[in-house]
């Protein structure tokens, strides 16, 4: 299986907490992404994410391992606070960070005229599919990686890749969200919190699990019903783009957006590191540690296999999938949309 | 500056004849003052609407409305960026930018932000400015206070600001074309399903609530957002140009109604009534604008 167009990808995982951290880079992650515990990246749930002090430990250690520590700084400020994002790109390239990941312009430019010397990834929460949108980003904020919407084909990766003068990153399993990223405010609409602004998406204290006379039990985000279940069902965690709906073609309640799956993308990878992809992300900087130490494991005895021209095998991750059903979502065919 | 009306661009998927009577019914409407013209959905139905855009166009700005050419709003396939390209191209009138995919092209010369963009800080709107950004659509969910910090800063740069005041709202983008689903389709052979609905097709709970529409691969609010209330503390931020969204419902009252409340013609609660006498199907909202969920209505 390998050729000479092989080139290592670098595995870049999720570290939702310093014990995650540890937990990932002993499992072999090339890179780890976190966030601080606040708005400034977009999983700011209760409970994750780094203090400036655990950072800084983490940081020390990943670095010991060889493992880099990338930043998501990846959020939207509203206009007027801006200054949490800038002592977030100040706190990170003070640590010592190797990249960060952005998506607002306007923290882009901050970040990039403040610290021409440091390493900036283009966050997906940019939304920059094409060719064009990257160059752009790269031209105005000397971007060294994008990471890729996850709504493109392997090969219309292979085309930006020939296209664009940086490096691509690309999501490779974990929790799909159906919606481009960046630019849905559907949580906004029935919580008040947004996604962009406030980097939450389905927050746990807006949700509420309701059961009826029948049994039945409603998974609710806000006042809004996104499921339900029989008894015999388990009941999944309300997220308006993986809910059931009617409408007049539907009659019987059906997923509108998507059912509720996971990327998995391990029979792909050969294609996505021929495309050219530099890096593969993995998702679930929420996640437990037991998930993340054995996805990571997982990946990487299955890009070693690769890479050394066995067949890898990762039939041991469906068990690590939404309700155990996986998707390759967009990346395998246009069908998809 | 003088408050100025627009019509949003238009984003169902409307027969041809019935798009062109409404931009001649827009074009003899003497309150509105910018009209944006393009396909910002999706490119497929892209060559409906440019084969009759000149007819739309010259009506328009004979009857001396500014006419603005939107992009689309996600580049997928390089069909989508081609178009976004023959828009950009349009050197007669200003550009619209939905997705950063024109900000190269639209470097140097004078053009517009859309709502679909991601302007959410002072800082933004500067880098924007920069590149020769000139007029700022934000997006929906903005709270007052980010929009009074915004209004500080367009006037500054000498920039129009602009709120979309009237209609469903976008909430999300795909790159899957929801209309094609519920029809057991895909993109690809979707046989243009979505022009069915002419105001989105609604999505309803299984507890029977209706709070979401969907148009092809876009998510709109089910409700419509209505800020005739708030047209004056927006005029006080500095907001200058009211963006109404293309509905079925007669849009001359709209108008009116908006234009009245701008002009102090009518009181908020005379015109709220007629908007409230429109045979529009759903519920008015007006959450995002005081920091509350968006499908709130505060009065």
């Amino acid at each position: 299986m390998s050729d000479e167009n092989m080139i290592a990808p670098e595995l870049v995982c999720p570290a939702g907490t310093p014990a995650a951290l540890k937990v990932a880079v002993e499992a072999g992650a090339d890179a780890v992404y976190c966030g601080f515990q606040n708005a400034t990246n977009a999983r700011n749930f209760p409970g994750l994410n780094f203090t400036r002090d655990e950072l800084e430990s983490s940081v020390d250690f990943a670095h010991q391992q060889n493992a880099k520590v990338l930043l998501a700084v990846n959020t939207f400020p509203a206009a007027g606070n801006f200054d949490l994002w800038k002592t977030a790109v100040d706190d990170a390239v003070d640590l010592g960070i190797d990249a960060i990941i952005v998506a607002d312009i306007g923290v882009a430019a901050y970040a990039a005229e403040k610290y021409p010397e440091q390493r900036l990834h283009l966050s997906v929460q940019a939304g920059a599919s094409s060719p064009e949108a990257i160059r752009y980003y790269c031209q105005e904020f000397n971007i060294k990686r994008v990471v890729l919407p996850r709504i493109l084909t392997v090969e219309e990766i292979a085309a930006i890749h020939r296209d664009i003068p940086c490096e691509i990153e690309a999501f490779v399993f974990g929790n799909i969200g159906m919606m481009a990223e960046g630019r849905c405010s559907l949580t906004n609409y029935v919580t008040g919190v947004s996604t962009n602004m406030d980097g939450v998406c389905s927050p746990a204290s807006h949700v509420r699990y309701e059961e009826d006379d029948a049994g039945q039990l409603f998974s609710k985000l806000g006042e809004q019903t996104i499921d339900c279940f029989s008894c015999q069902e388990n009941a999944g965690y309300p997220t308006i783009c993986k809910g059931r709906y009617t409408c007049d073609a539907h009659e019987d309640p059906y997923y509108a957006f998507e059912e509720p799956v996971s990327l998995n993308l391990s029979s792909l990878l050969p294609d996505l590191i021929r495309a050219g992809v530099t890096s593969l992300k993995i998702e679930g900087r929420q996640r437990g540690k037991a998930y993340v130490g054995a996805v990571i494991r997982a990946y990487r005895q299955a890009i070693d296999d690769i890479m050394a021209g066995r067949e890898p095998d990762l039939t041991s991750l469906i068990d690590l999938t939404e309700g155990h059903r996986e998707t390759q979502g967009a990346f395998k065919t246009k069908a998809w949309r | 500056m003088t408050a100025k009306i627009t019509i949003g661009p238009l984003l169902f998927h409307w027969p041809a004849e019935k798009r062109r009577d409404f931009y001649f019914q827009i074009a003899d409407n003497p309150h509105v003052d910018t009209v944006y013209l393009g396909e910002v959905i999706c490119s497929k139905r892209t060559p409906f609407f440019i084969a009759d855009i000149d007819v739309a166009r010259q009506r328009l700005e004979d009857a001396g409305k500014t006419v603005v050419f939107s992009t689309l709003s996600e580049v997928t396939e390089r069909r989508d960026q081609k178009d976004v390209e023959k828009i950009c191209d349009i050197k007669n009138n200003f550009v619209e930018a939905n997705d950063s995919s024109a900000l190269l092209q639209l470097a140097g010369r004078s053009h517009y932000i859309g709502q679909l963009m991601n302007v959410y800080n002072e800082n933004t709107m500067e880098h924007l400015h920069e590149n020769g950004a000139v007029h700022f659509c934000v997006p929906s969910e903005l709270p007052s206070d980010a929009l009074v910090v915004l209004g500080d800063k367009a006037k500054e740069l000498d920039a129009a600001l602009e709120v979309q005041v009237f209609g469903r709202t976008s909430l999300a983008l795909s790159a899957r074309c929801y209309h094609a689903r519920a029809h057991n389709r895909i993109k690809a052979n979707c046989r243009f399903v979505c022009g069915e609905d002419h105001d989105g097709m609604n999505l309803t709970t299984l507890s029977g609530d209706t709070f979401l529409t969907v148009n092809g691969i876009q998510t709109l609010s089910y409700h419509y957002l209505n800020l005739i209330g708030e047209l004056k503390d927006l005029q006080n931020m500095g907001v200058t140009h009211f963006r109404l969204s293309p509905h079925t419902t007669d849009m001359d009252v709209v108008i009116q109604a908006f234009h009245d409340v701008l002009f102090d013609k009518a009181t908020i609660t005379e015109a709220r009534d007629c908007l409230e006498g429109l045979d529009i199907e759903a519920p008015f909202v007006n959450g995002f604008f005081h920091g509350q969920p968006g499908l709130d209505y505060v009065l």
